[in-house]
């Protein structure tokens, strides 16, 4: 299978889900107006990868902005990524947040809290 | 004859002037336009050398206020209206201490009551009440085909930290204009 990597635009984050390591990554600001088109690639992507995953799958959120819209798409990601963990491979989350951004730090609180998967809340200066 | 009388322009301007109005619109809401306002809130919250914790509530109240308006024009099938009619109003203000988002738009008459009951709510509950029912609607809901989640007045009253200021004015049997102010404290 192939990597996403998906660039970054005004509304819609980079993406780069590489296959070979395992590693799942986000940036940047998640804002479109409808959400479901920009993510059906990404749970599809997630699909396949789960056919032959990696023994350690590490997410990596590092959002700076999302919406409402999005913040479902990205729960049902992670849903998707539960699934994924009672099967043969570890996931593992990494939330990021910039320094004083409580907003932030609170909704990765959030999944964490519906999402049975291991969160570790990053406080960075920058995304 | 002109669109507004132009010995009265200057008075439209003071008085945008006066309330520290930053940047007003009032017309159709595009995906593009979306884009646009954001862009221009961002570069003068940057060029003011806004705190980043308030430039990002602001900026995020902005998005789902965009983003109502955006959904509610989209219903042009529902509302019987003339084209014109079909616009929104954007208003963001600075005074001293906090930001002012105010919005406008039409609405079906019948939706009212749904609309108000959600705010009403909103507006009863404290910051742990509103996570909660932030949670309970986002792990329960689902998205309409819309790309809504139901989630945006409560995401803005949890965000602004201050209770949503709002009005409905009648316009005929089916048609009502919906008012909303959100304030963002510094």
């Amino acid at each position: 299978m192939e990597n996403l990597t998906l660039e970054g635009s005004a509304k819609t984050p980079t993406v780069n889900f590489d296959c070979e390591n395992g590693v799942l990554e986000l940036k940047g600001r998640s804002i479109p107006e409808n959400s479901i088109e920009f993510y059906k690639p990404l749970n599809d992507w997630i699909d396949a990868y789960a056919a032959s995953p990696k023994p350690n799958t590490i997410v990596d959120v590092k959002l700076e902005y999302f919406n409402t819209s999005s913040s479902k798409c990205i729960l049902d990601l992670f849903k998707q990524l539960e699934k994924l963990n009672a099967g043969n491979t570890e996931v593992k989350v990494n939330w990021y947040f910039e320094e004083d951004d409580e907003d932030m730090e609170e909704a990765g609180e959030d999944y964490q809290a519906i999402i049975d998967l291991p969160f570790k809340m990053i406080e960075v200066e920058e995304i | 004859m002109h669109v507004v009388r132009v010995d009265k322009v200057y008075e439209i301007y003071k008085q945008l002037e006066e309330k520290n109005v930053l940047l007003s619109f009032k017309g159709m809401i595009t995906s593009e336009l979306l884009t646009t306002i954001l862009q221009i809130m961002e570069s003068k919250m940057d060029h003011i050398d806004e705190k980043p914790k308030v430039k990002k509530k602001v900026f995020n109240i902005l998005v789902e206020c965009l983003q109502n308006l955006y959904h509610h024009i989209d219903q042009d099938d529902v509302i019987h209206v003339p084209l014109e009619d079909k616009s929104a109003l954007l208003m963001i203000a600075k005074r001293e201490n906090e930001y002012e988002i105010t919005t406008g738009n039409y609405m079906k008459t019948q939706d009212v009551p749904a609309l108000k009951d959600k705010l009403e709510l909103v507006n009863s509950m404290d910051k742990a009440e509103l996570k909660a029912y932030y949670k309970k609607v986002l792990s329960e809901g689902s998205l309409s085909s819309k790309g809504t989640a139901g989630l945006g007045m409560i995401d803005i009253a949890r965000k602004s930290g201050e209770k949503l200021d709002f009005s409905f004015s009648p316009i005929n049997d089916t048609t009502t204009f919906f008012s909303l102010a959100v304030k963002i404290a510094e």
